[in-house]
Parts: structure tokens; sequence; C-alpha cells
């Protein structure tokens, strides 16, 4: 990890400027590596010791035609000096395949002014006009919206080593990024060597040929050079993105039984699962549908396996009876729900926080359970175990609400440690005491212990239908009611040994308090900060509990002025034309509103975009200004 | 929760069960009921068998017929309806010491949970599944169901039954991995407890569709079969149900038909005329997926963090 400084030194012509970050995108068609030459660039900067947040840029289609706005393709890579935490604002420099990606990326408002674009040139001499022009006019364009062009004739250079640059493009494109952040090319001729270790040796070299190509093409004539200094003791490091965490932490929390149905964008948890898991003796169920899935899930945890299921919003719609059954006949069982756009099939590529209220209240009937929200990639990872503990404790089913964003960010993450008593003992499968009845409810937690198949004495059977402690189906009204009472119960039990939420920021209040939950954590953060670095009286408050909440947020809430959730779901703006009193506010609202009786605002996007932490600096800068013409 | 108790004896005494260690609650089924008889089948044969009351799990659907694990002094599962077979699969999957009988009526397997009955016989899991066929949605108060046969008056079709009923063996023999399947009648004790025996010997998914009488609902649709055993054909083979003196005596109407002929088999289930009973396919050599779904069971607490910190330094860096 020492080798960066001699790297820099190495490299460093004197002109390099150092940045304390860069955001740096690659994007093309897709089908032409730029995902993959990213992602290996993303590795470089990590193995070197920077801060790392990548994120995909996805078409909308799968297939969309060559050079088209909607098939913009690619990787972003934020890189810094410290724990990078989110995607940030706008790009500082653009590798680009066609002219036409860009303008895809445009209309998300990926650029800025001073942008550096460097861009594939061969189509300014393409046989046909129209893209010859095509090609010019938007040489134009990006020039008068001060985007710095760089042209370059990649093709060109590829030619040179390949007979499809279509397809080498990308690690030329990655020797190029090297020397222009001033990495070793080494870096990346290892991270090409594992990338294509099972092409054979004629593919590792052609390929490395290019990498070297690209880094000395760069250094000649590339004429803006960059330099990120590392992060200080960044310490032992793992890089995955948030499914593979939570793969990881499936493992690693001991649970054996995993049954899925494919959907996007959860279903990586299972290729990754696929290739692994079977190492730990673990089980990799694809179910025939969503509803099969828990429910085989629902059997192996009724017979004593640790279970998880793993689905997106329209998988967790479908599963919703079962979780009630899992509720009724309390069972433990771990549900992960990597959220994305709805309603619907909405977007199913892109991030959105819009499964909230259907987690805690999707049901029929009064079904508490517990729902956690992890608001990194690392968190990912330990909260399934923190899941696994919570279910077997209080005999429940619990939901781990990630996303998008966290699914597909990839991030160098603290090694996780993994501890002997993560793992699922042996299932107990002495004799059961018949003193002790099925649901044995401690009035205080209801909590209760579990017999499993197995166990002699223990012989019960689980039923979706009211029922006694002994299990027996009983309608009378105190059955229902006590069985209501201890099922809730488990959540005041659970509350009280929670923690009141760290304010980060003013502890002791101010004007604005800004909540979020889930993967918006690091943009937040981020754009309080900056605003705090002005003067400004901003904090946030982020929440991983949302099912029971956090103790302690109206007393927290109660010490600033105004109070604002901010989320990726819907909720009417405050100049929507609808009245004020019925504005339908957002699903973090309706919950906050509810628990404290602070009259908490809303502030939420549902672009199928990451919250940057410049619309936060924008959002701050608007409700601080709402407050100030409130108060004159 | 867990953890192994230290007194936990390796070496029980030996023990004896009769029929009421696995008798339940009181079944509180219609006087009449098709359904008794069925579950006094299965409590003879967990006798028989000797099966340990607490290594039996019943599963059941939602329905009358699926009220059935309660009616068992065994572990139980009755959860949704349609939806029996998942939580059996899952249930079997990493517990190979149990037994599984699953109880589920023709709405709750062949309408609702038509999709995961095609996916359950193609698992193959080494279960005993019963289809409570009476033709009709009883618990719900006679409603059509898709086995009613056509011109049958329901709450929902006062005016009959129009749609032709779907034939559940028709339709398993076309299932992929299909690997038993037998027909009884809840009315004949012997022939039900001898295809059931059959059904749960076999290792693999053994399916028995059981004509049920519903007499508050679809009583008449059986009359007849009832008074007039000689519309029914018995098959028996020695590889499949065997001819005892009793059965001979039972059924006017028997064929010899070898359960390992997939194609007879269905020419058999086809017969509407003469409705068959017995053994109708037999494949003991289909794959089971319990051969896959207990791979790496009893992986040791040392190997399984070997294997974490692997996994995890793959990714470090
Ligand atoms: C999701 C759902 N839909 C509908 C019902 C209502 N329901 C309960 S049992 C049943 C049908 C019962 O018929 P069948 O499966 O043939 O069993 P039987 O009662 O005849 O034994 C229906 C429709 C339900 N419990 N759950």
């Amino acid at each position: 990890m020492s080798t960066h400084v001699a790297e820099a030194a190495g490299t460093g012509s004197g002109s390099r400027t150092t940045v304390p970050q860069h955001i740096i995108e690659i994007v093309s068609d897709s089908g032409e590596g730029a995902q993959k030459a990213g992602q290996a660039f993303g590795a470089v900067c990590a193995k070197s010791g920077r801060g790392v947040w990548t994120v995909e840029i996805i078409p909308a289609e799968i297939k969309p035609p060559a050079r088209s706005q909607a098939g913009a393709s690619g990787i972003r890579i934020r890189v810094g000096s410290r724990t990078v935490t989110n995607m940030g604002d706008e790009a500082d420099l653009v590798v680009a395949f066609n002219e036409q990606v860009l303008y895809g990326r445009i209309t998300q408002h990926a650029f800025r002014k001073g942008t550096n674009i460097l861009l594939e040139n061969r189509w300014a001499t393409d046989d046909s006009p129209e893209i010859r022009e095509l090609y010019a006019n938007a040489l134009q364009e990006f020039r008068e919206k001060g985007f710095v062009v760089h042209e370059l004739p990649l093709e060109q250079e590829c030619l040179k080593h390949t007979s499809n640059p279509r397809v080498g493009k990308n690690m030329f494109v990655l020797g190029m990024l090297c020397s222009i952040y001033g990495f070793e090319v080494e870096r990346a001729l290892e991270e090409a060597a594992f990338l294509f270790r099972k092409k054979g040796e004629k593919v590792v070299a052609l390929n490395h040929e290019l990498i070297r190509a690209g880094y000395a093409y760069a250094s000649d004539h590339i004429p803006i050079q960059f330099f990120v200094p590392a992060r200080p003791n960044p310490g032992k490091s793992i890089v995955v993105n948030g499914n593979q965490a939570v793969g990881l932490g499936i493992m690693a929390a001991g649970i054996d039984v995993v049954a899925m149905y494919p959907i996007t964008p959860a279903t990586s948890v299972s290729h990754y699962l696929g290739e692994a898991f079977h190492r730990v003796g673990g089980l990799l169920h694809q179910a025939e549908d969503e509803i099969a899935a828990i429910g085989f899930a629902i059997g192996a945890s009724y017979a004593g396996k640790t279970a998880c299921t793993v689905t997106s919003g329209p998988g967790l719609a479908l599963k919703t009876e079962f979780l009630g059954l899992a509720v009724m006949g309390e069972l433990p069982l771990v549900i992960v729900d990597v959220q994305r756009g709805g309603p619907s099939t909405g977007l199913p590529t892109k991030v959105e926080q819009g499964d909230l209220l259907a987690s805690i209240w999707g049901q029929p009937g009064d079904s508490p359970k517990v729902v956690i929200a992890p608001a990194t990639i690392e968190e990912c990872f330990h909260f399934v175990i923190t899941a696994r503990k919570l279910a077997e404790a209080f005999r429940t089913p619990v939901i781990v609400l990630t996303d998008a964003n966290l699914a597909t960010g990839v991030q160098p993450i603290p090694r996780p440690n993994p501890q002997e008593e993560w793992l699922a003992p042996p299932i107990d499968q002495a004799p059961w005491d018949k003193k002790v009845l099925a649901y044995d409810w401690d009035v205080e937690s209801g909590a209760s212990p579990r017999p499993i198949p197995g166990q002699p004495g223990g012989e019960y059977v689980l039923t979706g239908l009211s029922h006694t402690k002994d299990a027996h189906v009983a309608y009378d009204p105190d059955s229902n009611r006590v069985g209501m009472e201890m099922r809730s119960r488990k959540l005041a039990a659970l509350q009280k040994a929670l923690k009141p939420p760290k304010v980060f920021g003013d502890e002791s209040g101010g004007d604005l308090l800004l909540v979020g939950w889930g993967s918006t954590q690091g943009a937040i953060e981020e754009g309080v900060e900056r605003a705090r670095g002005e003067g400004q009286s901003v904090s946030a408050v982020h929440l991983r509990f949302m099912s029971p909440l956090e103790p302690g947020l109206e007393e927290i809430f109660r010490r600033f002025k105004k109070v604002v959730a901010i989320g990726i779901h819907y909720s009417d703006p405050e100049d929507s034309p609808i009245d004020k009193p019925n504005r339908r506010r957002s699903q973090l609202a309706i919950l906050l509103r509810d628990q404290t009786l602070v009259d908490v605002d809303s502030w939420t996007r549902v672009e199928g975009q990451p919250l940057s932490p410049g619309t936060i600096y924008d959002a701050i800068q608007d409700h601080l200004g709402r407050l100030a013409r409130k108060e004159s | 929760m867990f953890g192994l108790k230290t007194d936990w004896e390796l070496d029980p005494p030996p023990r004896y069960f009769t029929l009421e260690d696995y008798e339940g609650g009181v079944a509180r089924w219609c006087p009449g009921c098709g359904d008794f008889g069925v579950l006094t089948a299965v409590q003879r044969i967990c006798r028989e068998q000797q099966l340990p009351p607490e290594k039996v799990v019943a599963v059941s659907g939602i329905g009358c017929s699926s009220r059935f694990p309660h009616y068992m002094k065994t572990y139980g599962f009755h959860g949704l309806h349609g939806r029996p077979l998942p939580v059996a699969c899952g249930i079997k999957s990493r517990r190979p010491d149990l037994d599984i009988w699953v109880a589920t009526g023709d709405g709750d397997c062949c309408s609702i949970g038509a999709g995961h009955w095609i996916h359950a016989i193609r698992y193959n899991m080494d279960m005993t599944v019963m289809l409570f066929d009476n033709a009709v949605y009883g618990l719900t108060k006679n409603q059509t169901s898709p086995t009613s046969p056509v011109g049958f008056k329901s709450n929902t079709h006062p005016r009959g039954a129009w749609l032709p009923p779907l034939d559940p063996l028709q339709a398993m023999l076309g299932f992929t991995n299909v690997s038993f399947v037998g027909q009884a009648v809840d009315w004949n004790p012997i022939l039900l407890h001898a295809i059931l025996r059959q059904a749960h010997a076999h290792k693999g998914l053994g399916f028995v569709r059981i004509l049920q009488r519903c007499p508050t609902y679809s009583g008449h649709v059986f009359q007849d079969l009832q008074k007039s055993p000689d519309q029914l054909l018995l098959l028996t083979h020695d590889d499949g149900l065997p001819m005892t003196p009793e059965l001979d005596r039972l059924f006017p109407n028997k064929e010899q038909h070898d359960p390992s002929d997939l194609g007879k088999a269905r020419i058999a289930a086809a017969n509407h005329e003469r409705i068959p009973v017995g053994v109708l396919f037999r494949d003991p050599s289909r794959p089971i997926y319990d051969d896959f779904t207990n791979y790496g069971l009893g992986t040791s607490v040392e190997d399984k963090l070997d294997s974490i910190n692997a996994e995890l330094d793959r990714f470090a860096i």
C-alpha cells in the first residue's frame, strides 16, 4: 500500500494536478466493455489505497441500437482521498466511444462546465455523411456547453494491435486512465490477467498489449494529468458491491437455505451464491416463483434451518401472504428486498425506496415484523447477520431493505472478521419439555422458545389461524387479542434495546434537520457537510431501524426548527396543485409524523437516480430559504 | 433457542407406537365426510411403519381436507391456500430424516396451487402427497372446482359447470419427472390403505388422488361409483398393487397393469368409462431433488468459517 507515493513521484511530471477526489465516466454502446474497464480501473484505484464508489450506467433496453442516446451504457467511478460513500455530482472526466451516448448522460445532468471529455473521433471521418454531420454538430454543441472536448483516435490506435477494436478499446482506455491518474501500468495488467484468466494466454497477452498502448498513448498525447492522493491507513479491505456483501453476509450469518426467484436488481445475490454458497454447505434453491421461494424458505425454517429469501418489489408483493403466515406462525426468516423503481414493473434496473410502507404494513391484518435498512455496502454484510439474530431471538421475519444503488455500487470496505457465533449452531433435537407450550409467550417481550420437528414431545401444528399458546385453533375474542398483543410486544421489546440515532452535525439543534434512511446516507451527509462548511445550521439523522423505529426521535426533532424526511420515493412537492392539508407526504414522513407528532416535511426524488450531494445541498438551500421567509 | 443440550440421549429406550400416538384432536369434518377414512389410513400406516411421531410432519394448505394436520399427533404445518407443496419441499430439503405427508384439496392443488403442483412433481422429493378430490370447494361452501363435472351445480355456477373438468391424473402423467401416480377412493379402506402404503414406500414423490365424498355438497357426484363398483377398474400387478383375496372380492373389474409403462398409464388414466384405481405409474429411477438439496449437510463450523474467510479473501485488496 506504500507504493502509491512512489507512483505519484514516478509518473508525475510536475504538471499533474492534485485533486482530493475525481469523478470519471466511461460511456459507450452496450457490449463495448465500458463497465469491465471501469470496474478494473476502480479495482486499480482501490488497491492503490484510494476510496472508490462505482455506479453502473445502464441502458434502458437490453440491446439498444448502436449510437443511440437511450443506449448510454457504462460506468461511473468516483475516486477520493477518503472513504467515498456515494456517486457524487457531475463528472470531471469522461471517456466516450461515440458522441450520441453523451446526450443520454447530459439529460441526466451528469456533466458540468469544464468536464473533460475524451471522445472517439472515428465518426468525424465515417463513411456515412449523416454520422459525420451528427458528430460535427455534437462537437460544437458540447463546446458551447463548456465541456472541454479532446478528440482521440481510439479505434485507429487500437487497430495497430487488433483487427477487432470494438472489443479491445476498453482495455486501451484502462491503460489511458492509469496514465492520466498516475497509477503504475502493472496494476492494470494484473486486473486484466485476472479478468481474462479463463480465456487463455493469447487473449491476456493481447489485452496487455492494448493496456500498454493506451498507457503510452496517453502519456505522449493527452495533456491532462491528475493525482488523487491515497487515503491514510485504509486498513485491510475487500472490494464488493452491495449484493455481494449481502451474499457474503448470508454465508457469514450461517444461513443454510436461500430460496429465490430471479428479479432485477436482486438476482446478482443469487449469481454470487450460485458460485460460492455450496462451499459453506448452503443450499440455493431457485423456486418456480416468488411465492414458492418464500414458502420453501419458510418450510426450511419450520424444520429448524436458518433460511432467507431474496427479492425486489414485485416479488415482495407476491410474498405478502406467506410473510403474514411467518408472522402468525412465528417463524424466523430473513427477507432481503433490493428495492427498485415501482409501482408495477416500474424502473427495474433503477433505484427507489418505495417498499418501506409495504414492508411494514403490506400484509393483511396486523403483522408486526422487524424491518431494517443498511445505509452502506459494509452494512449490507452486517445487517444480514443482525437480521438472522433478531429473527431467531424474536421468532419473527426480518426484512432487510437495500436498493439498486447499494446493490450495484462497488466500494472498498473494511474486511469483516467472521465469528463462530455468527454461524447457526446445529439444530436442537433433544426431547422437548412437554410442560413448555409451543407459544409460551414471555409477556414482556412476546418471545418464546420454538419446538422443531424431530424433537420428541414438541409436536405441534403451525397454523395461520388464530391460535392459543398451545397452538390450538381458537376463534374466541381473548385468544385473538392476546396473540396480537404478544406478536406486537416483540417490537416494543426490541425498541427498548435500541439506542437513539446519532446526529450528524449539531446535536444541540438548529434550523434544519434532514432525516434519511438506506442508501442515501453518503449523499445526505456530504450535502450537509458542504452547507455546514458555509456556516449554515443544518444537521442530519440517518435511520437504520424502520420497524420498530429507533427511540428518541421526537426529542431530537424538537431541537430543530424544521425537520425534512429525505428519500427516493414519491411525495407531493410543496408547490403541487393539491391543497396543503391533503398533500401526500413521503413514506418516511408518514412514519415519522405518526411516531413523533412533529410536522415533518418531505423532500423526495423519483428519477431512478441515487441522490447526489449537490441535489441535497440545493434542497437545504430551498428549505432554509423558506424557513427564513416564514420567520421574516 | 438453538444449541445442543448435554443431556441428549444417544440410546433411547426402544419405543413402541400405538394408533393413539398418532391421533390428534377430534376431527371436525361433517358426518359421512370421506376425509375420516384417509386420516385413519395414514395413522395406520404410521403405526405399521413405527414412524416416530416427532419425525412425521403433516403439511397442508387451506380447505376442509387441509385440517388434516390438526388431527394428527405429529408435527404439522397448516399453511396457506394452494401452497403446501413449496413448504413441504422446504422442510424436506434439509431434513431427510423427516417423513412428510401432504394433504391438499382439488382447489388447493389443481387451481390456486397448480403452478406448485407441476414443479413439485418435477422436483420429485421423497414425500407422500394426498389429493382429496371431492370435486367441489368445501370449506368456502360449495363453489365449482376445476375437477367439478360438467353440469355440476354450485353457488358460483347455479346453472351448472360449463367447462370440462381438469383431469389430475392425465395432467400429472404429462408432467416432467413424474414418478408415482395412484388413485384410490375414500370409501374402500382396504384399497386406500394399500395404495397409500405403496406411495409412502416409494422413493420420490408418491402422489395419490383420492376420490373423496363431500356429503354436504358433492355427495351425488360419487354416489353411483360407490354403489356400483363395476364402474371402477382395479389395476394390479406384482410390481404394483399386488392382488389379494380381499381386493379380488371387492372389485368385479380388474386388469393386469404394469406401472412401469408410462404409455399404458396414460391410457388407463384416460379411461373415463371405467375409472382406474390402483398404482397407475411408478418409476423409482427418476432423479429426486433431495439428492441435490442435501448437499453440504453436516458441514462443520470450522469448515464453514474457513470457506467464508477464503471467500472474503477473494475480494481482498
Ligand atoms: C388466498 C386465498 N384465497 C381464497 C381462500 C378461500 N378458500 C379457502 S379453502 C378454498 C377452497 C377449498 O377447496 P378445496 O381446496 O377443494 O378443499 P376442500 O375444502 O374441498 O377440502 C378457498 C377458495 C383462501 N383461504 N386463501
